[in-house]
């Protein structure tokens, strides 16, 4: 079974946990997913191997920026139709607040949707929805032209 | 390779050893970071490629790194802003390069470029841009 056949499959059954285990990086940084409403949503809980600064603790800004790319993918994967994986073209975040010791939420809104592009915006939160932490825009690659 | 004392450090963070990055070399505002190829983060299954985030954890580091080589100490830093542009996929099983250089330092403002590449920097997978906040607290590691 392809991979896009397998996502398909795994969307029909609803069975989100499947689906991070396509994506190793995912697991690795420990990301989970929820349905709210007909949403899927990302959440990570606080882990060590996580931290970038111990001292106070504080995550490492890589890690919030592989969350939010990460909650972008699944998003996408979950909302619409596809037809490739869907292939990171830029990420651009801005930090807002650092990430303490505590779960980080994420929403992704898919500002745009071609054939070829889409492009989400992502914002992640941690004890307050009103304090995010970080905010990131990208643009992804649904489909490639074909050589003229 | 003519680094400051307090250069190894960034990557003993438990993030960056969790990735397993390595130093690989250091000019006088400039350095050079390797993420290691590893199963574990793999972020397209099917063709093997690394996932973004952990490229984009690569750069942050070795962002960080470039600027407390050029300000040579620990001074700590946040970032306040990253863009990646993902130029070609690495190709399966090969490690990831960053080259990053701090060019220009204000007492408040670094700013700061990477190219993350295999084998050539001529031929990049990924470029970024970003600026990162100085503090006046020292970097913390214990």
């Amino acid at each position: 079974m392809s991979l896009v056949n397998k996502i398909n499959s795994i969307k029909s059954r609803h069975d989100y946990e499947a689906l991070i285990e396509l994506i190793p990086y995912a697991k690795t940084i420990g990301v989970e997913t929820s349905m709210v409403g007909e949403s899927i949503v990302s959440s990570l809980r606080f882990m060590e191997s996580n931290i970038g600064n111990p001292a106070i603790p504080a995550l490492h800004g890589g890690v919030v920026a592989g969350f939010m790319e990460n909650a972008a993918l699944l998003h996408l994967m979950w909302e619409i139709e596809l037809v490739n994986i869907p292939k990171i073209v830029d990420f651009s975040i801005d930090y807002l607040r650092p990430g303490q010791a505590s779960t980080m939420y994420s929403k992704c809104d898919i500002n745009r949707l071609g054939s070829r592009i889409a492009l989400c915006n992502v914002t992640t939160w941690q004890e307050d929805i009103n304090k995010p932490i970080a905010q990131a825009r990208c643009h992804f690659l649904l489909s490639e032209n074909k050589p003229i | 390779m003519d680094t400051n004392p307090y250069l190894e450090k960034i990557c003993q963070t438990p993030h960056a050893r969790k990735l397993n990055l390595k130093l690989v070399n250091a000019g006088e505002r400039s350095i050079t970071l390797k993420l290691p190829y590893s199963k574990e983060i793999i972020g397209d299954s099917v063709n093997n490629y690394i996932h973004g985030g952990a490229v984009s954890t690569a750069i942050d580091t070795a962002c960080g790194a470039a600027i407390f080589q050029l300000q040579n100490n620990l001074r700590a830093l946040a970032t306040l802003d990253l863009r990646v542009d993902h130029i070609r996929p690495a190709a399966p099983g090969t490690d990831i390069n960053i080259f990053a250089e701090c060019y220009h330092l204000t007492h408040t403002i670094a700013f700061v470029r990477a190219t993350a590449f295999t084998d050539d920097i001529g031929a990049p997978t990924a470029t970024a841009v970003g600026s990162f906040i100085r503090s006046n607290k020292q970097f913390p590691v214990s």
